[in-house]
C-alpha cells in the first residue's frame, strides 16, 4: 500500500486534523456552558425560562447537524447578513476574515446542536441526586441558585462524566460536517486527496480513520477512568 | 419534570411569585427583543417578502421537491434500521460470546465503526460502491455507512438489553438443559427486544438525521439538498431552511413520542405482571453511561 | 443463534468494511488544463451520417451491452443532466426541465429516434459522472461536461457541443476587472472544482478561497456580501446573473476554453458518430442559436459562434 502522499507538501495532514481538534475544544467549552445554562433554565422556578429552554432543547436536538450548521452559512451569514469576524485590508485581511468566519460560524452551529446533548445528560445527572439533599438544602434555608450551583449540579456533573465523554466523541465526529461551509479540517481535506489520489483510496481511508480513531478512542478511556474516579457511590 | 424540579426550590410565596414574574418579565423581553431583531433584520434583508413564502402554498414546491427528498430522506433511514437491527444484534451477541476469537473482533468492529464520523464512512462506501458493486447511486452508499455505524450502536444496545436481564433468566435456563443459543433466542433475546424497542425507535431519529450527511460530498438527494435545488430556482435559501427545519423537528418529535409511548406501555406491562425488578428499559444514553440508569430519584 | 455461525457473519463485516478499496476517481468539476488540447481530436469521423452510424453500431460497442443507437432504437433514454444550474439544466417547479443542456439532450434524442415522452432526467453531480455512464446509470450526459484528456479514458465523447469560457460573477459596481484583480479578494466556487485553484495557480497567488457544496449557495453569500466574486463557466454564470437582474454581473474576461461535450459509454463509436450528426445538424438548422437565445439570452449573454465538430 501507497503511503506517499502523507509526505506530499500540498497536504497539510497535521494541520487538519489541528483544525479538527480546535473545532473541538472550541466546540466543548461553549456547547458545555450553554448546556449548563440551559439545563439550569429548565429546572429554574421561572415559568418563561422553563419553557423555552425545553422547547428549544427539543427543537434544536432534532434539527439535523447538517442543516444547522449551513443554515449558519446560508441562514445567518448570507441571508441575515451577520459577521463573527471582521475584514482587515489587504490579502491577508480577506483569507483571516474568511478563516475565522467559516470557523466561527461552524463552532456557532456545533456549539447550539450539541449544548441540547449536554443538557439532555445534565438532566439525567440531576435525577440521580437523591431527593433528600435537595430537601435538606431547602430546610437550612438555601435559595434555588445556592441549592443548584453548590448541591446538585457538582453532583450531577460526576454523575454524567461518562455520558458527557460520548458527547464529546459524538461531538470530535461531528466536526467532519463543518468541511460544507469550507472550513479546512480533516475530512475536506480527505475529499481534496481522494480528488488527486484516486489510486490510494484504501491508504487514505486508513489514514484518516486512524486519525480519529487517535482522537476519540483515548477521550472515551479517559472520560471513563474520570467517571470511576469521580462517580458519587450510593 | 415539573414534579421532579419542585424539589430544587419552595413553594413560591408572595415574594418569591413577584420575583419569579419579574425575572419571567425580563426574560420575555430579552426574547422579544430577539426576536424582533430577527424579524427586523429578515425584513431589513428582504426575506420577509412574501414572494419567498408564497411558493410553499404550491402544490408543486412539495410534489417536484420537497417530498421526493423527503421519501428519499425517509427510504434510506428505513433502509438503514432495517438492515442495521440484525447486524447489531448479531454483533451485540458476539460481544457476549464465551470464545474469545468471537468476542474480541466483534468488539473491535464495534469500536473502529463507532470511532469514525459517518460522513468519512459515507465517502468510502461511496466509492466502495462505484468501484467494487459498480453502482453510481449514492443511496447505496447512504446506506452502508448508517448500516456500519449504527448496527455497531445497536450491538451495544442489545449487549446492554442483553446484560440488564435479571441473572436468573439465565440461570434458570441452563438449569433446565437449554443450551446456550436455545437460552439466547428463546429466552433472553425476546425480553431483550421488547425492552429496547425504544432505544431502537430513538436510534431512527438518529439515523434519520444522519441521512442528511448524503448531501454534503457524496451527492445523495436528501430532503437539505432538494431544498438547494429549489432554492436554485424560487431563491429563498432562508425560508426554504426554515420549512425543512420545521418538517425534521415534527418527523422526529413524532419518533420520539412513539418511543415513549412503547417505553410507558412496556413498563406499565412489567409493573403490571409483577414480576422481577421493575428495571427501566435501556436506553442509547443508559446503554452508554452505567450509573444512569436510576430513575428512581429527585 | 448458534455462535458458531457468527464467525463467517463477522468476517464478512470486516471484510465489507476494510476492503473499501481503490475508487473512481471523485473528479473535480471542471478540469481546466487538458481541455483545449483534447477537444479537437475526440470528434474524429463525426462526418459520417447517423445511418451509416446506425450499420456500424451492432459490432461497434466495447462494453457487451447495446450500443446508444440500439438504445434509441428501443424509444426510451435515460439523461443525465444538472437539475440546479439555470439557464443550462434546471427542474422546474412543474417537474418539467429546462435549460440549454436539456434542449440539446432533446434534440440528440429526436435524432436517435426518441420523443421527449421517452426520455428520462436524471440528475448527475459532477463527480460522479464516468460513473454513472459506466455502469449504465444514464445513457448519455449533457451536463457542462468538459471534455479532458483522463475523462476520455473513461468515456466517449460527443462534440464539443459548447465552448465556455472560464469567468467570474461580481457584483454590480463591483471593481474587479479580471482574474488578477482577485489579489485580496474572496472567491467562491464549489468543493472539488479546479477553477478557484487556477484563479489562484495563474492570476492571482493572494485570493481567498470559500468553497461550498452548490453554486447556489456561492451565488447566495455573492449576492449578500459575503464573498467578492464566484467562478466556474461564463454560461453557468450567465444563468445566475438572468436571476439576479441589476445585482449581479459576469465581469466578461473569459481566460480558459471548456469544450463541452456528450459523454457516452467508451467504445461506443456508432452512438458517437450519431450523436455528432445530430448536433452537427442541431448548428445547421439554426436550433441551436435559438436555444442559447432563449436560455442564456436574457443575461447579456452573447452568442458565440458554434463550435466545430470533428
Amino acid at each position: 500500500m501507497n503511503f506517499s502522499f502523507l509526505s506530499d507538501p500540498r497536504y497539510n495532514l497535521l494541520g487538519a486534523f489541528w483544525n479538527t481538534i480546535q473545532l473541538t475544544l472550541w466546540a466543548a467549552v461553549g456547547s458545555l456552558i450553554l448546556g449548563t445554562v440551559l439545563t439550569a433554565m429548565r429546572v429554574s422556578p421561572v415559568p418563561m425560562m422553563r419553557g423555552f429552554a425545553t422547547v428549544y432543547v427539543n427543537m434544536v436536538r432534532n434539527i439535523p447537524l447538517t442543516v444547522v450548521i449551513i443554515a449558519m452559512s446560508q441562514v445567518l451569514a448570507n441571508g441575515l447578513g451577520v459577521r463573527l469576524a471582521s475584514r482587515g485590508e489587504g490579502a491577508a485581511g480577506a483569507q483571516a476574515f474568511l478563516t475565522s468566519q467559516n470557523f466561527r460560524l461552524a463552532v456557532l452551529g456545533l456549539v447550539l446542536y450539541t449544548s441540547t446533548f449536554v443538557s439532555e445528560a445534565l438532566r439525567s445527572g440531576i435525577n440521580t441526586v437523591p431527593v433528600g439533599q435537595a430537601e435538606a438544602a431547602r430546610a437550612i434555608g438555601l435559595k434555588f441558585t445556592q441549592i443548584l450551583g453548590i448541591i446538585v449540579l457538582p453532583q450531577a456533573f460526576r454523575a454524567v462524566v461518562a455520558p458527557l465523554g460520548s458527547v464529546l466523541i459524538a461531538l470530535t465526529k461531528n466536526t467532519t460536517v463543518a468541511s460544507a461551509i469550507g472550513v479546512a479540517e480533516a475530512s475536506l481535506l480527505m475529499n481534496t486527496m481522494l480528488e488527486n489520489e484516486a489510486d490510494k483510496f484504501t491508504a487514505i481511508f486508513i489514514v484518516f480513520a486512524l486519525g480519529f480513531v487517535i482522537l476519540t478512542l483515548p477521550t472515551g478511556l479517559l472520560f471513563g477512568r474520570i467517571a470511576k474516579k469521580v462517580g458519587v457511590k450510593r | 419534570m415539573s414534579k421532579a424540579t419542585a424539589v430544587l426550590y419552595d413553594h413560591p410565596g408572595p415574594r418569591a411569585r413577584l420575583r419569579n414574574n419579574v425575572l419571567s418579565a425580563v426574560f420575555l423581553v430579552l426574547l422579544a427583543l430577539g426576536v424582533w431583531w430577527v424579524i427586523a433584520t429578515l425584513e431589513d434583508k428582504g426575506q420577509l417578502r412574501a414572494a419567498l413564502w408564497k411558493p410553499f402554498l404550491t402544490s408543486q414546491m412539495w410534489t417536484t421537491y420537497l417530498l421526493p427528498g423527503l421519501w428519499n430522506t425517509l427510504k434510506a433511514a428505513l433502509f438503514s434500521v432495517v438492515i442495521a437491527l440484525p447486524i447489531g444484534a448479531l454483533l451485540g451477541i458476539a460481544r457476549l460470546s464465551d470464545h474469545a476469537w468471537i468476542r474480541v473482533p466483534a468488539g473491535v468492529v464495534v469500536e473502529f465503526f463507532r470511532a469514525i464520523p459517518v460522513l468519512i464512512l459515507m465517502v468510502f462506501a461511496f466509492g466502495f460502491t462505484v468501484t467494487v458493486l459498480d453502482v453510481a447511486d449514492p443511496l447505496y452508499a447512504v446506506v452502508i455507512a448508517l448500516v456500519l455505524y449504527n448496527g455497531s450502536v445497536l450491538a451495544e444496545v442489545f449487549r446492554a438489553g442483553i446484560l440488564s436481564l435479571p441473572r436468573g433468566q439465565s440461570e434458570a435456563s441452563l438449569a433446565i438443559g437449554m443450551t446456550k443459543s436455545q437460552m439466547m433466542q428463546i429466552v433472553l433475546l425476546p425480553q431483550a427486544l421488547t425492552a429496547m424497542l425504544p432505544a431502537i425507535v430513538s436510534q431512527l431519529v438518529v439515523v434519520l438525521k444522519d441521512t442528511a450527511l448524503g448531501g454534503i460530498l457524496i451527492g445523495f438527494v436528501e430532503l437539505r439538498r432538494v431544498a438547494g435545488t429549489a432554492a436554485s430556482f424560487y431563491k429563498n435559501v432562508v425560508p426554504i431552511y426554515i420549512v425543512i427545519a420545521v418538517i425534521y423537528i415534527l418527523l422526529n418529535l413524532a419518533l420520539t413520542s412513539l418511543a415513549s409511548y412503547l417505553e410507558n406501555r412496556a413498563r406499565r406491562k412489567r409493573a403490571g405482571r409483577g414480576s422481577g425488578p421493575v428495571e427501566p428499559a435501556p436506553t442509547v444514553e443508559a446503554a452508554q453511561a452505567p450509573g444512569l440508569t436510576d430513575t428512581g430519584r429527585l | 443463534m448458534k455462535f458458531r455461525k457468527l464467525g463467517p457473519a463477522v468476517a464478512g463485516l470486516v471484510a465489507a468494511g476494510l476492503a473499501l478499496s481503490a475508487c473512481g476517481s471523485t473528479d473535480a468539476g471542471s478540469a481546466v488544463s487538458s481541455a483545449t488540447s483534447a477537444a479537437g481530436s475526440v470528434a474524429a469521423g463525426a462526418t459520417s451520417s447517423a445511418g451509416s452510424a446506425v450499420a456500424e453500431a451492432t459490432g461497434g460497442t466495447a462494453t457487451g451491452g447495446a450500443g446508444l443507437v440500439e438504445k434509441a432504437a428501443a424509444g426510451t433514454l435515460k439523461i443525465g443532466i444538472k437539475f440546479d444550474q439555470p439557464g443550462l439544466g434546471l427542474q422546474n417547479p412543474d417537474g418539467s426541465f429546462s435549460g440549454f443542456d436539456v434542449d440539446v439532450a432533446t434534440y440528440v434524442a429526436k435524432e436517435l429516434g426518441v420523443e421527449e415522452s421517452g426520455i428520462e432526467f436524471i440528475q448527475t453531480k459532477s463527480s460522479e459522472r464516468e460513473a454513472s455512464i459506466e455502469n449504465g446509470t444514464v445513457d448519455y450526459i449533457v451536463a457542462t461536461y468538459s471534455i479532458t484528456d483522463a475523462r476520455k479514458e473513461k468515456v466517449n465523447f460527443a462534440g464539443p457541443y459548447f465552448v465556455a469560457h472560464q469567468d467570474l460573477l461580481v457584483a454590480e459596481g463591483s471593481d474587479i476587472t479580471g482574474p488578477e484583480a482577485m489579489s485580496g479578494k474572496i472567491l467562491c466556487s464549489v468543493a472539488g472544482s479546479t477553477s478557484a485553484q487556477k484563479v489562484k495557480d495563474t492570476y492571482a497567488a493572494d485570493v481567498a478561497l470559500q468553497e461550498y457544496g452548490t453554486y447556489t449557495e456561492c451565488v447566495e453569500a455573492l449576492a449578500g456580501g459575503a464573498v467578492d466574486a464566484v467562478t466556474t463557466d461564463d454560461v453557468i454564470l450567465a444563468g445566475y446573473a438572468a436571476q439576479y437582474p441589476g445585482q449581479l454581473k459576469l465581469v466578461g474576461k473569459g481566460f480558459s476554453d471548456e469544450n463541452y461535450g456528450i459523454g457516452l459509454t467508451k467504445g461506443d463509436t456508432a452512438g458517437t458518430d450519431a450523436v455528432n450528426a445530430a448536433i452537427k445538424k442541431m448548428i445547421d438548422d439554426g436550433s441551436w442559436a435559438a436555444a442559447l437565445e432563449a436560455n442564456v439570452g436574457p443575461s447579456g449573454y452573447v452568442i458565440p459562434t458554434p463550435p466545430t465538430i470533428g
